[in-house]
């Protein structure tokens, strides 16, 4: 875990920390302050332009375009068949967007594969959780983490080279521990994920995530089918992160939920962006309330 | 082996639900194993002994016994790493085995330079052992090409291309424009429906390549009088040596497909098993996991093809049917897919009780009822039921028993599916790692096993 708390942004381009992140890895040799220097290394980690996605004949992302700032906790909401779980497709890779962009970090990710755009530090989780049901709690948080080297088939099977896998996989299997009590399912470890609960599925699924080491989440309905006390560890979980300097983009149904946690909201309705602004700004928009009673939207 | 390890320090305390009980060589999966086998010689001898066979037919029987466990439990074994933890459908499997063999047999033949007789062909004379190599890496090569598009393909497609693969296989043998052809001087071939004849013995090459061929036929000619084998006993000692050389590589395929299940590639796999997509996302490029684990069971398929056909002399593309695909498919779920002690286990017993146990059973009914005359048509045999006499169904059950094997395998398989789809050994907890995954507090340094305690007590929710 990264323990460093997020200094104010300074650096105007998203690029321009990047370098001296290395420099600074190298002379301090630690992982943790590397994690913490990437965070801060611009203002917009994550920007969408002109997001447009077709199914056949059925539009359902329309020109969608907004910016995440660094270190916050964004909330996209708007009602079912807005276009909210499509834009988290195109956005993880899941799904090629007909035409627009999606810059995470300066660079263009569009049309990336998922696995691409995970292993540059944007993960996602899903919106019904999907842990690996007959894997043990903790195989499925040993899988996440990057650069394993006992992924490459030869060095798991060969004697000699194995050596160096296990001392791996000894060192990996503690940051799981580390995690697994950091969400307080350690007493689950053994369990079959599948046996688990919807609640401690979702916690499982984003302490899956933040094992691969990203700098942004998106978290697709994480508090779908949660009980209420489970809910409120999930949020305080996410709080404890978010000051750790992770960002976060949150789809989400319960609009008081949303209200009461996100800074920023992103309201979509029929593929496009209908406003975005403060919870309070949010609440006075006359549009948003009358998309969400299902009624046609018009000055 | 990890098994043997993760048994050898079991009981963990407080290792949740996980199989730790106190620690007995029972639960060592290599003694499991063993064991099986041994029962199913002891069960097969005590057969023999009904039947009245002499000691060299108790050892021929035991030999082809051996061959069978070894042959079936190695497939299912390779098969394991596709289905069991891939969740790759492979119903291609006996195509793979051809290409092993075919390669193999065109390397291997003897060389001919001169145009051979009709319904022969030669080879490149090749050693043996080059040729069993270039088998492997021709059937881990075309499971790649096969791969390349298959597996952008859903399980159901994924399941068809293999198995038409595999007849394409078989009709491209059967091609006449490749019976015999002429590459850099030798003549060679596939020889088209006639098939070809494999002029090597794998146990004479294999005892040949250590020197060790006059003391061998030394040792059988007096261990054979001494056992009273009667005369030419080599064939019989052949017969048990290669069955031998087999469980060698049987248990070569288990610590291989072992190092590779409990790794972080095999943990990749079993994702890969559960959900495609989450494994993608936590940035895990499955396709390449996918065609090198393809790969690795289509070359141990090649390789259980080479060793099961080499020893039979000869090969035509009949032999190469989808039967034998289904038959190691039965074994697989018997033992119980993604447990490669299961896959043994279930080649072992498929092996002894479906594939030789139906002729053998009907051998000793025979044997014991001599009087048992069965009727030749399905009609005599059931009607004499009306009269309360079932003994001319039942003697002509038997007597058809080699047709009925199939239906037996298609009953046992509807039973298992029913009663317990995981097999014998499916549905173990095998946590892929390297490492044994207990308690943490047993790992941790003594110093910090403390704080360790108080962080992670088994409520664990309550705190807060």
């Amino acid at each position: 875990m990264a323990a460093g708390t997020r200094e104010a942004p300074t650096m105007s381009d998203t690029e321009a920390g990047t370098p001296d992140a290395a420099t600074e890895h190298d002379a301090i040799g630690d992982a943790d302050a590397d994690e913490a220097e990437s965070r801060v290394t611009g203002t917009v980690p994550l920007r969408v332009e002109g997001l447009r996605k077709e199914f056949g004949g059925i539009v359902a992302v329309d020109g969608t375009s907004f910016e995440i700032e660094e270190g916050t906790m964004t909330g996209l909401i708007g009602p079912n068949g807005a276009g909210k779980s499509t834009t988290f497709n195109c956005i993880t890779g899941v799904h090629e967007p007909t035409a627009g962009t999606v810059q995470f970090q300066g660079e263009d990710i569009t049309g990336l594969a998922p696995n691409q755009v995970a292993n540059r530090g944007l993960v996602r989780t899903f919106q019904i959780a999907r842990e690996l049901e007959e894997m043990t709690v903790l195989e499925n948080m040993l899988l996440a983490p990057k650069g394993q080297r006992g992924e490459a088939l030869w060095r798991s099977v060969l004697p000699f080279v194995r050596g160096s896998v296990i001392e791996q996989e000894t060192e990996i299997l503690e940051d799981c521990w580390e995690m697994l009590e950091f969400f307080e399912i350690d007493h689950l470890a053994h369990e079959y994920a599948g046996n688990l609960s919807g609640g401690q599925r979702k916690l499982l699924e984003l302490a899956r995530a933040l094992l691969t080491e990203p700098t942004m989440l998106l978290l697709d309905e994480p508090f779908a089918g949660v009980n209420p006390s489970l809910e409120e560890r999930l949020l305080e979980h996410i709080h404890e992160l978010r000051e750790q300097g992770y960002t976060f983009l949150i789809v989400e149904h319960d609009m008081d939920l949303i209200m009461q946690n996100c800074e920023h909201i992103i309201v979509m309705h029929q593929g496009q962006v209908l406003t975005e602004g403060t919870p309070a700004e949010v609440k006075q928009n006359k549009q948003v309330v009358e998309a969400y009673l299902g009624g046609e939207v018009g000055e | 082996m990890s098994d043997a390890s993760a048994a050898a320090d079991g009981d963990a305390p407080d290792a949740g639900e996980s199989d730790n009980g106190s620690f007995t060589p029972w639960d060592q999966d290599a003694v499991k194993l063993t064991t099986l086998v041994i029962g199913l010689f002891a069960l097969y001898l005590l057969g023999g002994y009904l039947l009245g066979y002499g000691t060299r037919q108790q050892l021929a029987s035991i030999g082809q016994l051996s061959i069978l466990i070894g042959i079936f439990a190695m497939l299912a074994l390779a098969l394991n790493l596709h289905w069991g933890y891939t969740g790759l459908f492979n119903i291609g499997i006996i195509g793979f085995m051809a290409i092993g063999i075919y390669a193999t047999a065109v390397l291997s033949k003897g060389a001919a330079t001169a145009k051979p007789a009709a319904g022969s062909t030669g080879g490149f004379g090749l050693p043996l052992w080059m040729g069993i190599i270039g088998g492997v890496i021709a059937a881990a090569i075309f499971g790649g090409l096969v791969a390349l598009p298959a597996l952008r393909l859903r399980a159901d497609y994924f399941a068809i291309v293999t198995v038409g693969i595999s007849e394409i296989v078989r009709f491209t043998l059967l091609e006449t424009e490749i019976q015999k052809v002429q590459i850099a001087g030798y003549w060679t071939g596939l020889g088209g429906g006639s098939g070809l004849i494999l002029d090597f013995d794998p146990t004479d090459r294999f005892l040949e390549a250590f020197g060790l061929m006059d003391a061998y036929v030394g040792f059988s000619d007096t261990l054979g009088e001494q056992l009273g084998v009667g005369s030419n006993p080599k064939p019989i000692f052949d017969t048990l040596l290669y069955g031998l050389i087999l469980f060698v590589f049987l248990i070569g395929f288990y610590m291989l497909l072992q190092r590779t299940g409990n790794s972080p590639y095999g943990r990749v796999l079993k994702a890969i098993r559960e959900d495609e997509e989450a494994t993608k996302s936590l940035g895990k490029d499955t396709n390449r996991f996918k065609i090198k684990g393809f790969m690795l069971g289509c070359a141990l398929m090649g390789l259980a093809g080479i060793l099961f056909y080499a020893e039979q002399g000869a090969i035509t593309p009949d032999a190469f049917r989808p039967r034998l695909t289904f038959y190691v498919w039965i074994a697989l779920i018997i033992g119980g897919a993604g447990s490669n002690t299961g896959s043994v286990a279930g080649g072992a017993v498929f092996a002894a009780f479906l594939f030789r146990g139906p002729i053998f059973f009907k051998n000793i009914v025979q044997n014991t009822f001599d009087s048992l005359d069965a009727p030749s048509t399905f009609g005599q045999a059931v009607s004499p039921i009306t009269g309360a006499d079932p003994i001319p169904l039942v003697a002509y059950t038997i007597d058809n028993m080699g047709q009925l094997q199939l239906v037996l395998m298609g009953i046992v398989l509807i039973y298992l599916m029913h009663n317990r789809p995981e097999g014998m050994f499916g549905h173990r907890k095998e946590p892929a790692s390297p490492i044994r995954l207990q308690d943490r507090t047993q790992s941790k340094p003594a110093a910090s096993a403390a704080a360790t305690d108080g962080g992670r007590d088994q409520g664990g929710t309550d705190d807060e």
